[in-house]
């Protein structure tokens, strides 16, 4: 055990290549179900999101192996420029992208587009990494916070320029992260009481926000009246929380896309519209809960093959699975995305290089969040956030950053 | 491992295990979107099967059936979609269209409802093609009524779609349905309609069908109705139609050994071919408000006639069973029959007519006494009640003031009154002589067409009846129709018959039909007359030929027609020369019949 911990390890893991391997080939057979049209045009057309998807494996395992055959030590020193090279391109991405479902997010390179974005994630990951190793004790680490939220933010603010809720939610996956690094419990607390009183913000009115937290405050008021720093403490948290609800309020009206706010509000059941605006939740539940506990089989799903699912191979592609394998298919995606993470987080935690252990919960974080969002809004628990479901979903530049995320890891836990 | 490490791993098992028991709940828990995904993609097309054919009897098609396109709507599917275009293409105005849908959407928002029916061919191949930017509404094929000859409207009938309690009665039908409304097609609808089939398609997210539903494991194929093969004569019936043209009236004519009806003529009538899908409902609103012609009404079953002097007839054989003449019986004539108050006046004939030349001058002193006799046989009946119930009787066994239930819908009964009824008009205080107009054919009695000509049917068959009716085989042309097939005695002495037959020969011979009698053709007859109080006298014939073996008997009445021997008898006569021998010798009498006027 600690022997493993101080030496990593001396090949490349064959689990996470396993688990690489099953996502990519499920991802790809899933395609074919949902995109083949037996009359149409023949198997090697590049029409075809299947056989583009063939093409975007091939390249990812020749990435793939080059990532393992070259030498490691130098992604520490590249981190940097990486993240660096990869917000230049975002930039770029503004002035010359072109767009595509809504999100000014594509480069455009003859027959193909790049998401810049995507590649960011794994900049981002690098750079983090490398930043907070530089440190030399905990305490020195946990100061950098301010900083690291600071790098964050900046390809956060670029990708809402190009209207990608999707992807800059994703950058709050180093939540992880920032967790591991020894940031205090309170973050996870604070986030997840901050997501709830924003929800019930935006689901009742502002009023009854208030009036929540007024009464809870009263409540804790009267418990600690003998506790004059308790007291004090308890009026600073109350008064914050009213400026949150009151920024969160303000926020909803003012700053989402009226697209966003519907999503939002029909998740929340304020709007019922399964033929309008809440069209696509509700094709994705019919989709999904039609599989059954063992699904429809394979091609025979109705709801994706026929196009009631909207981007049934891209960010619905869930759909074509819930659909086809039903709830043992559903159950097997979901234990091969767990499996994956927390091989990954495991892998982490035996480095001894914690580059490579930041590195690696950052990528953690990253697919877990991408798995979160992408399955969580199938289901209907989460608003509809366009973004892809990792190694699954149709589309090369997710496939070949998901594959650099993954095979740079694998190389660095190899020493 | 740190406390963090195991805290992100819980958060993350922790959320995954919420996404299963949704995921759970979705898939296994929950069976409406099962429902749902198949409302999405299934559409049930049902085909429907083409009616059965009518053939005449002998074998040429009186009805086939013609291709037709309906656009159909499934309200729950329409999205936002052009509607200019379509109603350009229907040739609607928006309001029309939205009215429709708003219809078909009352009906059933699941369920297909016709929008259009019989789109014309471009269209049909417009829309096929154009389908998915209507998203709802599909084309569906269906078989129109076509009727080669635009004759026998009122026997055929007509289809039409089915009407809101049909649809709450009998699942069968969907709306815009077709279903029998009236004549064969209404009498025979289980037969015609075939059997349902169905398609299950897959159709996707536009509404293109994409192919069928489990290879077709679930499909059915429709099944074409059975065919029917009527008893009508065609030519027949066409050569009647022909005659009665600017006339008002009827013909029935039957083969009295099978009560098959040979031709039913109702005039004025018209062509069945405009009954006939969607230009339906505008003519048959023209039909029914032609009130000069009253084409739509059918005359052969539903009007009421006085029975004129062919009751006479009835009277005589009833008066011979009843034992109160024999057919040697003579009554003195002498210009009428003296009730003391009035006299119902006679012709002039010879005084002293027995029952044959009675029939043959169509005598009315005869047959009033005779009548009268019936009803003042109180050796036998104690009242005059017992007596006019006992002739009620035998009126209603031969086929008066009943309904046959022959298979032409909407036949009416005719007026026999009862005997309350004149209890009552003559507070109970009534004799033979209160009544005796009956007894020619006259006063409160009221026949229809198919009932006098279904009597000389008994006549001809001394004493016997097959229910008239116009479909002799169903299905196959080897399987005879078997609702028809039972012989019904009236009860009488056949030998009573014998006078009849010779008093309606004599008055072909001698007698008031002199100038109808047909070369080579023993004829037997009797003229009628039945008062109109309305205007000009009824002219009624009826007809028996040949004598030797009855092979047609017809029935003539010509609404203001006169006397018997104007209209109604060389028309009946010409029907049987026609039947008989396929071809008319007496072209002068055709001539003069087809372009006689009497409207």
């Amino acid at each position: 055990m600690i022997k493993e911990v101080q030496l990593g390890s001396n090949e490349f893991d064959i689990q996470l290549i396993l688990y690489y391997l099953a996502l990519l080939i499920v991802g790809w057979i899933t395609i074919f179900s949902t995109s083949y049209n037996p009359t149409a045009e023949d198997f090697f057309n590049l029409g075809n999101a299947y056989t583009r998807q063939l093409i975007f494996m091939g390249s990812s395992f020749i990435i793939a192996i080059l990532i393992l055959l070259m030498k490691g030590q130098y992604y520490s020193y590249m981190a940097y420029p990486v993240y660096l090279f990869c917000l230049l391109l975002m930039i770029l991405v503004i002035f010359i992208g072109t767009e595509i479902n809504g999100a000014h997010a594509w480069i455009k390179i003859g027959n193909f587009s790049i998401q810049p974005t995507e590649f960011c994630k794994f900049g981002m990951a690098l750079a983090l990494a490398k930043f907070f190793s530089e440190g030399k004790t905990a305490q020195e680490k946990r100061n950098k916070w301010i900083t690291a939220f600071g790098m964050i933010a900046v390809p956060v603010f670029i990708i809402m320029l190009q209207k990608d809720m999707g992807s800059a939610l994703v950058f709050f996956s180093f939540i992880f992260l920032f967790y591991r690094i020894g940031l205090t419990g309170w973050v996870l607390v604070v986030g997840g009481t901050a997501a709830a009183l924003f929800l019930f913000t935006l689901y009742t009115k502002e009023i009854y926000a208030f009036a929540l937290v007024t009464a809870i405050f009263i409540v804790f008021w009267i418990l600690n009246r003998k506790n004059r720093k308790k007291l004090v403490r308890n009026a600073v948290i109350y008064v914050v929380a009213i400026i949150f609800i009151t920024a969160a309020n303000w926020s909803y009206n003012s700053m989402l896309e009226p697209h966003q706010k519907e999503r939002i509000d029909i998740l929340l059941g304020k709007v019922n519209d399964p033929q309008g605006k809440g069209y696509n939740l509700n094709q994705s539940k019919i989709a999904i809960g039609s599989g059954g506990f063992f699904g429809k089989g394979y091609r025979n799903g109705t709801q994706t093959k026929l196009n009631f699912v909207p981007e049934q191979h891209t960010d619905f592609i869930f759909c074509g699975i819930g659909e086809e394998w039903g709830f043992v298919g559903s159950l097997v995606i979901c234990a091969l995305f767990v499996g994956l993470i927390l091989r990954i987080l495991k892998l982490s935690e035996r480095q001894r290089d914690p580059f490579v252990k930041y590195y690696g919960y950052g990528i953690a974080g990253i697919i877990f969040f991408h798995f979160f969002i992408n399955i969580g809004m199938t289901i209907g628990l989460l608003p509809i956030i366009g973004i892809p479901l990792p190694l699954i979903s149709y589309g090369g530049s997710s496939l070949w950053a998901f594959t650099i995320m993954l095979f740079v890891f694998i190389k660095l836990d190899y020493r | 491992m740190d406390k963090q490490y195991r805290i992100i791993t819980f958060i993350i098992l922790g959320i995954t295990l919420v996404f299963l028991i949704q995921l759970f709940k979705l898939q296994v828990l929950n069976d409406t979107y099962k429902k749902k995904a198949d409302e999405n993609a299934l559409r049930e097309i049902t085909e429907h099967p083409a009616r059965g054919l009518v053939y005449d009897r002998n074998d040429s098609l009186l009805v086939y059936n013609d291709a037709a396109y309906d656009l159909m709507v499934v309200p729950n599917e329409i999205r936002d979609f052009d509607t200019a275009d379509l109603c350009k293409k229907l040739d609607i105005s928006k309001e029309e269209l939205m009215n429709r849908i708003e219809k078909a959407r009352y009906y059933s928002k699941m369920k297909p409802s016709i929008v259009a029916q019989q789109m014309s061919k471009a269209n049909y191949g417009y829309l096929q093609e154009k389908l998915y930017k209507f998203p709802g509404f599909f084309v569906q094929n269906r078989t129109l009524r076509h009727y080669p000859k635009p004759i026998a409207a009122h026997i055929l009938g007509y289809v039409g779609e089915v009407d809101q309690k049909i649809l709450e009665e009998d699942q069968y039908y969907q709306m815009g349905d077709y279903i029998g409304i009236s004549g064969i097609e209404k009498a025979y609808e289980q037969e015609l309609r075939g059997t349902k089939g169905k398609r299950v398609v897959l159709v996707d997210v536009h509404n293109r069908v994409m192919g069928s539903y489990k290879n077709g494991e679930e499909d059915e194929n429709s099944i074409q109705g059975l065919s029917l093969w009527s008893t009508i004569d065609m030519q027949l019936q066409e050569y009647g139609e022909k005659l009665m043209e600017n006339k008002r009236g009827s013909i029935v004519a039957i083969e009295p050994a099978t009560g098959e009806i040979l031709c039913i003529v109702s005039t004025p009538t018209y062509d069945p071919n405009l009954l006939v899908g969607s230009a339906r409902s505008k003519n048959y609103n023209a039909l029914l408000q032609d009130t000069k012609r009253v084409p739509l009404f059918d005359r052969a079953l539903q009007a009421m006639y006085p029975p004129g002097s062919t009751f006479k007839l009835a009277n005589g054989l009833i008066a011979l069973q009843e034992g109160i003449i024999t057919p040697k019986t003579q009554y003195a004539c002498g210009g009428g029959y003296n009730m003391g108050s009035h006299t119902v006046k006679c012709h002039a004939h010879p005084n002293f007519p027995d029952l044959i030349y009675g029939i043959a001058t169509s005598c009315n002193t005869y047959f009033c006494r005779a009548y009268y006799n019936i009803l003042s046989n109180r050796k036998k009946y104690k009242t005059i009640q017992e007596a006019y119930q006992a002739w009620k009787d035998y009126i209603n066994t031969l086929g008066f003031g009943v309904k046959f239930d022959t298979d032409l819908p909407y036949e009416t009964k005719g007026i026999i009154p009862s005997v309350e009824f004149f209890n009552k008009r003559y507070n109970n205080s009534w004799n033979g002589n209160s009544v005796v107009s009956m007894g020619i054919g006259q006063g409160e009695a009221a026949v229809t067409p198919i009932q006098m000509a279904n009597f000389v049917a008994i006549i001809a068959n001394r004493g016997y009846y097959f229910k008239p009716h116009v479909i002799r085989a169903i299905g196959n042309k080897d399987t005879p129709n078997d609702r028809y097939a039972e012989k019904i005695d009236c009860g009488f002495d056949k030998n009573h018959f014998d006078a009849l037959i010779e008093g309606m020969e004599q008055a072909v011979l001698q007698g008031t039909a002199r100038s109808v009698q047909i070369p080579g053709i023993k004829m037997l007859g009797k003229t009628g007359t039945a008062q109109n109080p309305h205007g000009k006298d009824h002219s009624v014939f009826v007809c028996i030929a040949p004598k030797e073996e009855p092979k047609i008997v017809v029935f003539c009445l010509v609404e203001n027609g006169g006397f018997g021997a104007t209209v109604a008898a060389p028309i009946a006569s010409l029907i049987t020369e026609f039947y008989l021998n396929r071809e008319i010798k007496r072209n002068d009498l055709e001539k003069r019949i087809i372009e006689m006027s009497i409207l």
